[in-house]
């Protein structure tokens, strides 16, 4: 392969897969993978109830049973002082997190965890839960996100006060924060404007949905010396978190990653690791912990649901002039629901002069919520390009076209404060009314629908090391798990640096003893970030083999230049030598100096956020309410791609799973607050039959503070598949769905009622 | 001459509803020293959480950044991805 159309030999093209042959084959070793000699197993038990006090715990009967090693409840954790919750450096609430593992006074949600037991055998540990003693208390329970904020809700914190309000309330709520975004007056916007439409919209609580559930290897030696094996989305936070929840010394504990079967967010926490380490400690023995499916749905954080009123108002030519959201969305059974982000991100894709966005942070008796693909701004979409859609109707305007007349650019202000600087929404728009697609005549009752989207993308701390072996290949080492392919986009970037053959190029992930700390996996953010840690330290490293050449020539440096994988004389005045490849100078390494490696760190900042557009296209079945979709098409700045075939990756798979969150997926909660369908029979995500081959595009508008251009790529997709599919349906029926899923019953039930 | 840019709820709490503050200074630590100066406890706000765009451009651990001289700082929730 010698380049390509722009400009690179290797950005841009489509490598195989590093991962590939073992992941097809099943030599793969992810979380549950992993064994040591003289292991136990680790089980957890769970509560029934959605809220209930803990009066007693009595695990005298299950620490009787022969095999039974170690038990443990929330009394063996340190307990976290409020004054502690968030110590260190980028802390997560450690108290909360602290309470979520393990229930201390209370259970706040069906499947909140309250013991653990470590036997030399899976049924042993079972027959040990069983005989667990839990007295409880029932309370009242509250799983709705309005219901939570009512007055008369029962209340699951009582040391829990609204934030963000003035002066602070004198009572406990479960309205944990209320933020506000905005610019402008709106009321004199909507005063401006000649055709206004507001609604309430509402999403169910739902799962990221990964395959694989999650699992730990650990153990914990009589110095404390700890080692973990798990899956996540970062290794250093694993460690990070342990160390904060168990009191321990970073140091003290090395975390391996095994391979990840899915994150998208939900595996950027901990569940069973420091409850596996201290098993571990409790038996001396090594622990390993698998989550079934159902405890998965129970007991892992799925993404918040909500109850939004969005307003927009324009004039008739279709100039917005206002956009009010105020987003109620529930955190479950502790604070921290990304509403924040859901206000920031969703009028962004619209140059609007008066805007205002609030929100509110809401605690209720479900399952901690935790990040999911863009966390916030699909729910926000939702709600926004639905209304957006509607005022073009309402105007007579194109979807399309009231989108490109309102288009935010480079310079438009947003909501959230900052202007934004090169971006390419207006490019995704221009790319979807090129597409076929938009052209393709439809049938009865099929429809069209168009939403946009945006996510800012994030940097962050990442550490690499580059090292040339002594044959000249070349190692690559990260600290970031590879969740969408960063291996392959670190090789393609360290080979374009190099100038070498991508074949001479291997990334591996390195535990937490073989790099310096690495935020997690998400945000979008490995690629670019690690990525341009990767290029700096190639960069290096080619500047140490100008210098080897330089040496074996006994010429200055500046006289020698390196291109396509070789050291040359800089021009006739350098002399006349025959070039050294990179084979050739990694074979008299030990004449010029030793070894060439490379390590570097950086908290890499300047993520280029990104737009997306998407068209879809449903036809809407009037007898049984069932939607199909029909033909997708996923248009995103990518910046630059660097592997286009994971790009397209990223792209289907969040169109995929905003597809199942339009049409299916959703938390079934019973009056009795607990989960009715914990499991992938009920818990219906899309399957290959439900989904058409889903087209995509890149635009590719190059962020200027990445040496190749590049801006994240994993979140945009899942932003506006669930009102592209609702705008779809209006334009297939006529009737404007506001509340996901949109399920066959929802929607033969709006047909039937003609709403 | 540095254009500072915050929030509503921040103005509200701290400047008296003004959102725009001009400061003068190279590195955003000083910034964040000369609003707390002229706005006290702001510093404790700023620092926790925040991450700023500096003429558009998201840092969120920003406290080392130099701030060119006609510079828009704008101080937003930090982010998280998923």
């Amino acid at each position: 392969m010698d380049g390509n159309a722009n400009g690179y030999r290797w950005i841009g093209t489509r490598t195989i897969r590093p991962d590939g042959v073992d992941k097809v084959t099943g030599r793969a070793a992810f979380g549950a993978d992993f064994s040591l000699p003289g292991m136990l197993v680790g089980k957890i038990l769970r509560s029934p109830h959605a809220h209930a006090r803990i009066l007693r715990i009595n695990t005298d009967k299950a620490e009787t049973v022969p095999g039974v090693k170690a038990v443990v409840t929330s009394a063996d954790f340190p307990e976290i002082p409020p004054a502690e919750a968030t110590k260190g450096s980028s802390p997560p609430n450690y108290r909360h997190l602290s309470q979520n593992l393990m229930a201390r006074e209370k259970v706040l949600y069906d499947g909140h965890a309250v013991a653990a037991v470590a036997a030399t055998s899976a049924a042993i540990a079972t027959e040990a839960l069983a005989l667990i003693e839990v007295d409880y208390e029932i309370l009242p329970h509250v799983t709705g996100v309005l219901e939570a904020m009512a007055d008369e809700a029962p209340v699951l914190h009582e040391d829990l006060f609204t934030g963000g309000v003035d002066p602070k309330p004198e009572k406990s709520s479960n309205i944990a924060k209320r933020v506000e975004f905005a610019i402008g007056d709106t009321d004199a916007g909507f005063d401006a404007a000649d055709v206004i439409v507001e609604r309430d919209y509402d999403t169910e609580g739902i799962h990221q949905g990964y395959i694989e559930p999650h699992a730990v290897v650990a153990s914990m030696g009589a110095d404390r010396q700890a080692n973990i094996w798990c899956s996540s989305q970062g290794h250093f936070m694993v460690r990070q978190y342990c160390a904060g929840l168990l009191n321990m010394s970073i140091g003290d504990i090395k975390v391996t990653p095994a391979e990840i079967g899915g994150g998208f967010g939900g595996k950027t926490t901990v569940y069973l690791e420091p409850v596996a380490l201290l098993l571990s400690k409790k038996s001396g023995l090594p622990i390993k912990m698998v989550m079934t499916r159902e405890e998965v749905f129970r007991g892992t954080g799925p993404t918040s649901g909500s109850y939004m009123t969005i307003k927009v108002g324009a004039k008739r030519d279709g100039t917005i002039t206002a956009a009010e959201a105020d987003l109620r969305f529930f955190a479950g059974a502790f604070p921290g629901a990304p509403v924040h982000l859901g206000c920031m991100c969703g009028f962004t894709p619209y140059d609007i002069e008066n805007v205002k966005a609030i929100g509110y942070d809401v605690v209720t008796n479900r399952p901690k919520a935790i990040s999911y693909r863009a966390p916030g701004a699909p729910i926000a979409a939702f709600g926004i390009e639905s209304a957006i859609d509607e005022l073009a109707k309402k105007l007579g305007i194109e979807p399309l076209a009231l989108r490109e007349m309102n288009a935010a650019k480079e310079g438009t202000r947003t909501a959230y404060g900052p202007t934004l600087g090169v971006v390419g929404f207006e490019e995704t728009l221009e790319a979807a009314k090129m597409h076929p697609q938009m052209s393709e005549p439809l049938g009865p009752n099929q429809g069209r629908g168009i939403a946009s989207g945006y996510w800012f993308n994030v940097g962050g701390e990442s550490s690499a090391s580059v090292s040339i072996n002594e044959d000249g290949t070349i190692t690559v080492t990260s600290g970031a798990p590879d969740i969408g392919g960063s291996r392959a986009s670190l090789c393609i970037m360290a080979a374009e640096i190099f100038g070498v053959d991508i074949d001479q190029v291997r990334a591996v992930i390195g535990d937490t003893t073989a790099t310096a700390f690495n935020r997690h996996t998400g945000g979008s953010r490995v690629t670019f970030a690690l990525g341009a840690v990767v290029i700096e330290a190639a960069e290096d490293c080619v500047r140490q083999l100008r210098e080897r050449a330089a040496k074996t020539w006994d010429i200055d440096i500046d006289a020698v230049e390196w291109e396509n994988g070789e050291a040359r004389p800089a021009g006739e005045n350098a002399g006349k030598f025959e070039p050294l490849t990179l084979m050739d100078i990694a074979e008299k390494t030990p004449m010029t100096g030793g070894p060439i490696g490379v390590k570097k760190s950086s908290n890499v900042q300047g993520p280029g956020p990104a737009f997306g557009t998407h068209i879809c296209d449903v036809e809407v079945d009037r007898e049984t309410g069932h939607v199909k979709i029909l033909r997708y098409t996923a248009i995103q700045d990518a910046g630059r791609a660097i592997h286009p075939g994971y790009v397209e990756g990223q792209m289907q798979g969040g169109v995929a799973q905003g597809i199942g969150w339009a049409l299916n997926e959703e938390y079934i909660y019973g009056e009795d607050g607990r989960l009715q369908n914990p499991g992938f029979l009920d818990y219906r995500i899309p399957v290959a039959s439900d989904l058409p081959m889903i087209d995509t595009v890149i635009v590719e508008i190059p962020n200027p503070t990445h040496p190749f251009g590049v801006r994240g790529v994993g979140e945009i997709p899942i932003i506006p598949p669930m009102a592209a599919v609702a705008n779809a349906i209006e334009d297939a029926v006529g009737l404007r769905l506001t509340s996901l899923p949109m399920s066959p019953p929802k929607v033969l039930s709006a047909l039937d009622d003609g709403h | 001459m540095t254009d500072v840019v915050l929030s509503r709820e921040i103005a509200r709490k701290f400047t008296g509803g003004e959102t725009r503050i001009v400061v003068e200074a190279g590195t955003m630590r000083a910034i964040v020293r000369q609003l707390d100066e002229k706005f006290p406890g702001l510093k404790s706000i700023l620092g926790e959480g925040m991450a700023v765009a500096i003429d558009g451009t998201i840092f969120q651990d920003f406290f080392l950044e130099e701030v060119g001289p006609d510079a828009e700082v704008c101080f937003l929730p930090a982010i998280e991805g998923g």
